[in-house]
């Protein structure tokens, strides 16, 4: 490795992107703590969230930001742990991009909480029973291993020691997202929970989501620095986020195949996949047909013989990163709208919205407050990326030497 | 951490309990001590320098042996403090700068959040209205908290 | 259904407790404070003591009782615990009427639903911090103090029994403090309990001449509530989650 440099290329020491990036980003997390302060002062009364969806919008962006964050470690770990080299030149982006979402999304969850100000209350009394309780020590436990293992990646003298910090940090985010998806899977009152497969079907969408968002993090710094990803780099990522989605979609149709073989939940899935209104729309067009089968075709898509450069490497993964939001509205929210069934073979009505789809209508604050997140996910990446090495160092003689084992 | 923000908190108090003490011996103090009203009845629970510095100690105490346990006692409970300690312009501890709560804790800077949930002001029990068909001649607890009173 | 509740014990115990409140009824009465009804004085368990396991709190509503029409329950609890009484979907609702209607006979009901108060509370389960706990006596509260708002229990009540504050709170009831940014829900009246009354939902019942809901110990085998449970076949919400509820409904 060469001696730490700040920037790799010349463009990329010109500052004033990096300062236009920073302010703008900065400007994204003020009106998300603006909206913090805001909602802190007046109450939740200014939320769309009420006493049936007490989960909104914040927690979309968050759950969302906490999944992709353990899937963009995986980034890394098929370099440290498969042993793939053009994967390894990308295990520190990767690293870091985990750290940034990861503080991002809970800082979502924290702000909106309704008592933000104890949350050292929620680090000093835990409770074992609740997998809450227990994200929370997967969460903490994740900055510690995953910015150990970033060290080790970072600098030379702790190089030894990346592989098993790696094997560490891949455990650790799988366990993680089993937890995360967990949360909903213990909820064994509702119908849109309560489902062993919630589990496993968080962690193959988080390996989805984290490696579309690494590639168009990666594709925008190249293009930043004028630089031109390799086209073999790029096929094999994008046949990997291909084999993603694919794996994602398929999760999605046993999850309903299954409940469609249940009769009590039939009516649950009515509601997703026929006339639940808004939700069933969210769900066809933003999770199935613009977060999967587009993304998957446009990634399949067969090359010009003059068009090599056609790869879609940037706008399939953003579609799945929107389909991703998709899945976890649908999830999040529309699991919550539909009616407990508290009496079988009842119609049911009281002044609580008892046995009526509920009704949320996100605010403002709940949207800035989520993109606040996202601010902070962007700035904590563009500030590290601008003072230490993370830009991806091809050793292309190595690699190309290598590249028929690989 | 938390026993480290104990130990800060009862640092912090400390100095102010210091500073009072200095100003009560005659010292001159940077900022007027709070008058507080004297609360109802002829002393408190317990020696009033025991309850400058320990009176938060005592309400957690009986706020978890209420809580959990059940256990309603009047001594050290906040309900017992707020009814005798209720300042006598504002019916409350904490409704005015002068009020007893409000005056001592923003003096030492300490700021607390019971008001968030409980009441300021000491209150009677609710009233409920019964309807007429019944009133006074309820008959008691039969038809209701029948284990409690055979 | 009854039977699981009644936990095994002592006949010395038993003969214990009711000698004990034998000698208290003695000097019980009814007294009357200020516009208040206080149902017997005697206090079944000293001020100083905690609650223990021997009682389990529990509810048993007789819903060919409840009155379509009727509201008196939720009135009397908005009152005792100094709720607005609002029913917009960010207002807190500790007691709701709940009206059914059998799609096939047609046949309905009308019922109250408070907390359901389960001896295995999902609500207790999840709760990261611990904030909310069943206390020895079967009551399921929220203890403020370390509640830190996330909702985690709303979503895992299958009775959605809880309410969250949306807004900033004045006038609590000082035996009722509540606030903002909390969860909360039905507490069976605690502080009514602790002091030997029946919830205020129950008393508003009795009052108006409905007496459909019955409160007491499903552990004492003489008390009211116990032999009730006994006699008849009674429900229990959710059944199949096996949360053992300590609310129970008749004619269901």
């Amino acid at each position: 490795m060469a001696k730490q440099e700040v920037c790799v290329t010349p463009e990329e020491c010109k500052s004033s992107q990096f300062w236009m990036l920073l302010g703008l980003g900065g400007l994204v997390v003020l009106a998300g703590l603006y909206a913090f302060f805001t909602l802190e002062h007046h109450g939740h009364v200014l939320t769309g969230m009420n006493n049936q969806v007490v989960w909104g919008l914040p927690h979309v962006f968050a759950v969302f930001l906490i999944v992709a964050a353990s899937g963009v470690l995986n980034v890394a770990s098929i370099g440290s742990v498969f042993g793939k080299q053009i994967y390894k030149a990308r295990a520190p982006l990767s690293g870091l991009l985990a750290i940034a979402m990861m503080v991002g999304g809970l800082a979502i969850l924290v702000l909106d909480l309704g008592r933000p100000e104890r949350l050292i209350v929620a680090m000093t009394h835990y409770n074992f029973k609740s997998i809450f309780a227990w994200n929370m020590i997967f969460y903490n436990g994740f900055f510690a291993i995953v910015g150990l293992y970033l060290i080790t990646l970072l600098y030379r003298k702790w190089k030894p020691m990346s592989k098993p910090m790696g094997f560490l940090a891949f455990f650790w985010r799988l366990a993680l997202t089993t937890a995360t998806g967990s949360i909903f899977g213990f909820l064994t009152a509702r119908s849109g929970y309560n489902s062993a497969l919630m589990a496993p079907m968080f962690i193959i969408n988080s390996f989805a989501y984290g490696l579309a968002v690494f590639m168009v993090v990666q594709s925008s710094m190249y293009r930043w620095n004028n630089l031109r990803l390799d086209e073999g780099i790029r096929r094999r990522m994008k046949n990997l986020l291909a084999v993603f989605v694919g794996a994602s979609l398929y999760f999605t149709l046993v999850f309903h195949i299954t409940n469609l073989y249940w009769a009590k939940q039939w009516d649950f899935e009515r509601f997703i996949l026929v006339d639940g209104g808004i939700y069933t729309l969210i769900f066809w067009v933003g999770q199935v047909v613009l977060g999967g089968i587009i993304p998957v075709i446009l990634l399949f898509m067969p090359r010009s013989q003059e068009g090599q450069r056609i790869c879609f490497c940037f706008a399939a993964p953003l579609l799945v990163i929107l389909g991703g939001l998709a899945f976890m509205y649908v999830t999040i929210v529309g699991g919550q709208v539909f009616p407990m069934d508290m009496f079988p073979g009842y119609a049911v009505s009281s002044t609580f919205q008892d046995g009526v789809i509920a009704s949320y209508n996100p605010s403002i604050w709940e949207l800035m407050l989520g993109l606040g997140g996202i601010g902070i996910a962007f700035v904590a990446t563009v500030v590290a990326v601008r003072v230490l090495k993370f830009m991806p160092q091809d050793d292309f003689t190595t690699m190309y030497m290598r590249r028929s084992t690989d | 951490m938390a026993s480290i923000l104990d130990r800060l908190r009862t640092l912090a108090l400390a100095g102010a309990m210091a500073g009072m003490a200095m100003a009560a011996g005659g010292l001159q103090a940077g900022v007027d001590l709070p008058k507080l009203e004297r609360g109802k009845g002829d002393k408190c629970v317990e020696e009033t320098q025991f309850m400058r510095r320990n009176h938060m100690e005592l309400l957690k105490h009986h706020r978890d042996e209420t809580m959990h346990k059940g256990i309603r006692t009047p001594k050290h409970s906040l309900k017992g403090c707020v009814e005798c300690h209720a300042g006598a312009k504002t019916g409350s501890v904490a409704a005015s700068k002068e009020d007893f709560c409000s005056a001592c804790h923003a003096y030492a800077s300490v700021k607390l959040d019971c008001w968030d949930c409980h009441a300021t002001k000491p209150g009677k029990r609710p009233i409920h209205s019964i309807p007429s068909t019944a009133g006074a001649a309820m008959p008691p607890m039969d038809s209701g908290m029948a284990g409690g009173h055979r | 259904m009854s039977e699981q509740m009644n936990h095994p014990q002592s006949d010395q115990d038993q003969a214990d407790r009711r000698n004990f409140l034998k000698a208290s009824a003695a000097a019980a009465g009814l007294t009357v404070a200020p516009g208040v009804l206080l149902y017997g004085i005697a206090h079944s368990r000293p001020e100083d003591q905690a609650v223990s396991d021997k009682v389990r709190w529990g509810m048993l509503i007789d819903t060919t009782k409840c009155a379509a029409d009727c509201n008196a329950c939720v009135t009397a609890c908005n009152t005792e615990n100094a709720l607005e009484g609002r029913t917009g979907p960010q207002d807190s609702q500790w007691i709701r009427k709940v009206s059914i209607k059998n799609l096939q006979t047609g046949a309905e009901h009308h019922l109250p639903m408070p907390c359901q108060h389960c001896e295995h509370p999902p609500c207790v389960d999840v709760c990261p911090t611990g904030a909310s706990f069943k206390r020895a006596d079967g009551i399921v509260l929220v203890d403020r103090h370390i509640c830190i708002g996330c909702r985690y229990c709303m979503m895992a009540c299958p009775y959605k029994a809880r309410s969250f504050v949306h807004e900033p709170l004045t006038e609590q009831n000082p035996e009722v403090p509540r606030g903002k940014g909390c969860v909360e829900s039905c507490t069976f009246c605690v502080q009514r309990v602790d002091r030997d009354e029946t919830p205020a939902c129950v008393e508003a019942c009795t009052a108006d001449g409905h007496m459909a809901m019955l409160f007491g110990d499903l552990n004492d085998p003489e008390s009211e509530i116990a032999k009730a449970l006994k006699g008849q076949r009674t429900t229990e919400i959710r059944a199949d989650l096996r949360l053992n509820t300590g609310v129970r409904y008749q004619g269901i």
